[in-house]
């Protein structure tokens, strides 16, 4: 069991990704992985009781239930499949995918790597990561942050980046919209101005030295880089009894 | 009304080479699997598969059925990556036309209601435009400054797809909590077969309120086929969910060439429509 007074690494990493979901308003908020499903809870269950979250199927779920475990609350509403990209094209939905790579300007690929044509490794293709990109607000969860993740180039452009979509023209830039990258490392966003990656903060035990090591590109650092948040004694009660009781997040960060 | 029942060996007689086949059901949910094993048994090849892919297309890729993949992603859920689809492509064995999935829909949905193509801002700004030469622009014509994309329509000659009922004319239902986009695909296709668990009247079909999940009407649908487990191992909720076991044994077969022939002998095994193939 986690000591109470010893916050992990993992649930650092659990609070930055609530964060994510901070004044996202009445929204549908999708989650993948781990460690941004309990964000995504937490975050309802205390400071943004608006959100919408399904059960991974057809349903609209309120309530507040175990990750891992099936999803169980009120159903509030259906939520087919078919009802999912009028929502993405809407606007009213957020999302926090996981990239197999991202580069400075936050463009990620799942799609292949290698040559398109004859990938070297084919990945589960870009989804609804186009879409996704130029319609709503998308937030990044990279478990382990590595240069062979946070690349100079990504090998299939699957979710637009700031400069992809500053091409593309206004079309594609104006519902454009990516608002942080959490890691195990750091919380980093979008530099306004240039689109470029920008260091937020860096988790309790690592270090602006190990975040920019870990980089394939240059990241923005402005001035004095603080540590990100510790989660309050609510959030981890929450966190430690309610939304992770059996630690998952430890397998996705570990100690 | 005329009675539209065939069997899965019917289906395949009225399919080609070549032809542009869509597939309903959404990764490892309501695919038409003994219909897909029908092909697998035929000499039919060459194929443009169009699909919300799971297992389908994999078994399609590994039988050397498919020439083009038409696609936004292939999983099997809870195995996130299907090896067989991705051999054939790591092998540089298919082509593909990779869309985002909601491009998919839209391309699907603009050849149901017969247009050339509709717009959408999905795909601006990614490699899915210069992966896809033939994707063009669109201006706005009530002249913002808005270009977006024109996604042409998905015209199918054929769509298979599996429901929990139907009746003999070809009104099906589904029962489970998805419809997925099995109405669209069926409307984007010359020919419609839908197989499914089991026939019944249309009374049946329509009763204790349930019109409402009838989202397949007869007059799009060219045959229907009673196939009792037809999904398998894929779910067919409520009448059965994913079988794990059966995912396992498709997954282990892309192990070898020759895990994958013993595997294909085994899921071939028994003839057209066998009752809950190795279940």
């Amino acid at each position: 069991m986690t000591n109470d007074n010893e916050v992990t690494r993992a649930e650092v990493c659990a609070v930055a990704c609530a964060d994510i979901f901070r004044d996202a308003g009445e929204v549908l908020a999708s989650a993948f992985g781990t460690i941004p499903a309990i964000g995504v809870r937490l975050a309802r269950a205390t400071f943004a009781p608006d959100l919408m979250l399904t059960d991974g199927e057809a349903h609209m779920i309120a309530g507040t239930w175990a990750v891992g475990a099936p999803a169980a609350g009120t159903i509030e509403a259906w939520s087919p499949f078919r009802g999912m990209f009028d929502l993405v094209w809407n606007g009213c939905r957020t999302i926090v995918m996981i990239p197999v790579q991202i580069d400075r300007y936050g463009n990620v690929n799942i799609s292949s790597l290698g040559d398109h044509d004859r990938p070297k490794t084919q990945l589960v293709g870009v989804r609804g990561a186009p879409g996704n990109t130029v319609h709503h607000s998308t937030s990044y969860w990279v478990p382990r942050h590595a240069t062979r993740t946070f690349v100079s180039q990504v090998d299939f452009v699957s979710g637009a980046g700031y400069d992809s979509v500053r091409k593309a023209g206004p079309a594609a830039r104006k519902y454009h919209h990516l608002k942080r990258v959490v890691t195990n490392l750091a919380v980093l966003d979008f530099e306004p101005e240039s689109g470029a990656m920008r260091l937020v903060s860096v988790h309790p035990g690592s270090s602006v030295d190990e975040v920019r090591e870990s980089t394939g590109f240059e990241l923005i650092v402005e001035g004095e880089v603080p540590f990100s948040r510790l989660p309050t004694d609510a959030e981890l009660r929450l966190l430690r009894e309610v939304i992770d009781p059996h630690a998952l997040r430890d397998k996705e960060v570990p100690a | 009304m005329s009675d539209k029942q065939m069997t899965e060996a019917d289906v395949v007689d009225r399919l080609r080479s070549g032809m542009t086949i869509g597939i309903g059901g959404w990764a490892v949910r309501r695919k038409p699997m003994s219909l897909v094993r029908e092909i697998l048994r035929s000499d039919l090849t060459d194929l443009t598969v169009v699909s919300y892919g799971g297992p389908d297309v994999g078994l399609l890729c590994a039988a050397g059925k498919v020439r083009k993949l038409v696609f936004g992603f292939v999983t099997l859920d809870s195995v996130a990556l299907d090896p067989h689809f991705r051999a054939a492509r790591q092998a540089g064995a298919i082509e593909v036309e990779e869309y985002d999935e909601g491009m998919l829909q839209w391309g699907l949905y603009a050849a149901a209601i017969r247009l050339p193509f509709l717009p959408t801002r999905a795909g601006l700004g990614t490699d899915v435009l210069t992966a896809n030469p033939r994707l063009q622009l669109v201006a706005d014509p009530y002249g913002s400054d808005e270009e977006l994309v024109a996604m042409p329509a998905l015209h199918l000659d054929a769509a298979l797809i599996h429901m929990n009922r139907a009746d003999a004319t070809g009104n099906a239902q589904f029962l489970g909590p998805d419809p997925y986009f099995d109405d669209i695909f069926a409307m984007a296709a010359d020919q419609v077969f839908v197989s499914c668990e089991q026939v019944v009247s249309t009374e049946e079909l329509t009763a204790q309120g349930r019109a409402h999940r009838v989202v397949i009407r007869r007059l799009l649908v060219d045959g229907v086929v009673e196939a009792p487990g037809g999904a398998h191992f894929t779910s067919c909720v409520p009448d059965y969910d994913v079988d794990a076991d059966g995912l396992a044994e498709y997954v282990a077969a892309a192990k070898s060439p020759r895990a994958w022939t013993a595997y294909l002998d085994k899921l071939l095994a028994g003839g057209s429509n066998p009752e809950g193939v190795s279940a």
